[in-house]
């Protein structure tokens, strides 16, 4: 089963990270993939720009309306994913806790709908 | 009188089937629905016919076979498991070998508590699944539309089969903290029974008897764990007290004012030997603390009997394993029958002026009776208005009513 695992934080908390915090974040998350990869479970997954270079698309009656920004401004924002293939949600949650910014922002994960394309 | 005894009997046998059922089709609602038919075959056939000599088996029988049918007609393109039809055979003669079905109900329990689901849906499911309850029974205890409940049950299985919650007991591990989580579950059911928020009645015995049954499954089924006995004592201990909490007329009546005589002798014995049990397994936690307090308010035949200086201790424990604003107003009640209303009345000031209880009607209903007792009747008398600007019972209204009027 794949689940995808969502990661939100506040942007402002990371944009006023120390270089030193900073450093530390970034051996932690590769620390954290390589685990991923060593388990066989990982998929893929990436950190993101941050909301700031968001842009949202909407087609409505046929004319494109392209809007500066997030599709919702939220008090934590996501800030990466990983995709991840495990027996269930029990396991999947497992891989979630161990996620570095769980400690400090929250993790969301959801199950892939069957049959989607990979 | 058979038709209530067969009914009886499928309520009993019913959780076993019905989470060997889901192990079995890995399915809940396919479960679920062949459970149905095979308990109405049963209410059919056995006063006929007479009892089957394992009812239990009977049951897993037949709603086997119905759930073989509903496959096939749910995805005729798909061709059975093989050996399936074999086991559908063979399953009478071992599906009733004692630990494996015992490892099924538990592995439901943790499944329908698991945290991935809202605490209303665990409730639903819990009750539904192991107490028995039909959906409108459901519906009926927590007083809403039968359809809002239908339709947070079919939510939470579709929860349940689509995010993959697996249908499984914790690892060793992860036990402690998930034991933890099915136990507010099944207390949030009793206290919703002991003091309901809405309803007609401010006590809900049926509620504090489901709870009670999930309570008595859990110690069953996990043995030596201390903080599930915990519970179990709390629940039988709280519930002694039933028949003497509110007047004919539904009014609460305070527990100083309780006819004693009348709490049920047996459940406070149960109850306090369960927390023995618990106790003298040297793991302390919150609800044997909870329970070590009711035992002492059940040891006392007189109120002026009771040894606040033990609940004050015990409250003192309770704040450091539990900290909250309520444990806090329940400390500083006992700290006031202690040592004097002066010193509970200051503790329920600084919990004022932190805010952490605004809204709650407790706290000024809790001052209000420490400044009737200390006969500062105007005081007293405001209190009482702030309380009852709050309170949501009609039968707390009317104790609170009751203790105004009393100021003269």
């Amino acid at each position: 089963m794949q689940y995808i695992v969502l990661i939100y934080g506040s942007e402002k908390g990371w944009g006023s990270m120390s270089r030193p915090d900073v450093e530390q974040m970034y051996a932690e998350y590769k620390k954290y993939s390589e685990e991923l990869a060593k388990a066989g479970v990982m998929r893929g997954g990436s950190e993101l720009k941050p909301t700031s270079t968001a842009t949202t698309v909407r087609v409505r009656g046929g004319k494109r309306q392209v809007t500066d920004g997030p599709f919702a401004e939220t008090k934590e924002q996501l800030g990466g994913f990983y995709l991840i293939e495990v027996a269930n949600l029990e396991a999947a949650l497992d891989w979630a806790a161990k996620c570095p910014s769980a400690r400090d922002g929250s993790i969301e994960v959801r199950p892939l709908a069957s049959g989607a394309p990979v | 009188m058979l038709t209530r005894a067969i009914d009886e009997l499928v309520r009993r046998e019913g959780p076993q089937v019905l989470a060997g059922l889901i192990r079995w089709s890995g399915d809940f609602d396919l479960a679920e629905e062949a459970f149905q038919v095979a308990c109405a075959q049963a209410l059919e056939a056995w006063p006929r016919r007479g009892l089957p000599r394992r009812p239990g088996a009977w049951l897993t029988t037949v709603a086997r076979r119905r759930a073989v049918d509903l496959m096939w007609r749910r995805r005729p393109d798909v061709p059975l498991e093989p050996g399936l039809l074999e086991a559908l055979a063979a399953d009478e003669s071992e599906s009733d070998s004692a630990p494996e079905v015992e490892d099924d109900r538990l592995r439901l329990l943790f499944t329908v508590c698991h945290p991935a689901l809202a605490p209303a849906a665990q409730i639903g499911l819990a009750l539904r699944t192991l107490c028995g309850l039909t959906t409108a029974e459901i519906a009926r205890a927590y007083l809403e539309p039968e359809p809002t409940t239908a339709q947070r049950l079919v939510r939470a299985k579709r929860k349940i089969a689509e995010a993959r919650i697996p249908y499984e007991v914790p690892a060793a591990d992860r036990l402690a903290e998930r034991l933890e989580g099915v136990l507010s579950t099944i207390y949030l059911v009793f206290n919703e029974g002991f003091s309901a928020t809405e309803g007609e009645f401010w006590i809900r015995a049926d509620l504090c008897a489901e709870a009670i049954r999930l309570g008595r499954l859990v110690v069953e089924l996990l043995p030596g764990e201390a903080e599930a006995e915990g519970l179990l004592a709390l629940m039988l201990l709280h519930d002694a007290r039933r028949a003497a909490r509110t007047a004919i007329d539904g009014t609460v009546v305070p527990l100083e004012e309780q006819d004693r005589t009348v709490w049920d002798r047996a459940l406070i014995d149960e109850g306090t030997r369960v927390l023995d049990v618990a106790v003298a397994r040297g793991r302390p936690g919150p609800y044997q603390m909870q329970a070590a307090i009711a035992a002492l308010h059940a040891r006392a035949v007189r109120p002026e009997e009771t040894d606040w200086q033990q609940i004050v201790a015990l409250y003192g424990a309770l704040l450091r394993t539990t900290p909250g604003p309520i444990v806090e107003l329940n400390a500083a009640a006992a700290v006031a029958m202690a040592h004097g209303p002066e010193a509970g009345l200051a503790w329920m000031e600084r919990l004022e002026r932190s805010g952490a209880l605004a809204g709650y009607h407790l706290l000024p209903a809790a001052q209000a009776d420490l400044l009737r007792r200390l006969g500062r009747s105007d005081e007293a008398r405001a209190a009482y208005e702030r309380a009852l600007a709050l309170v949501r019972h009609p039968a707390e209204r009317r104790f609170l009513e009751r203790r105004r009027g009393e100021l003269g």
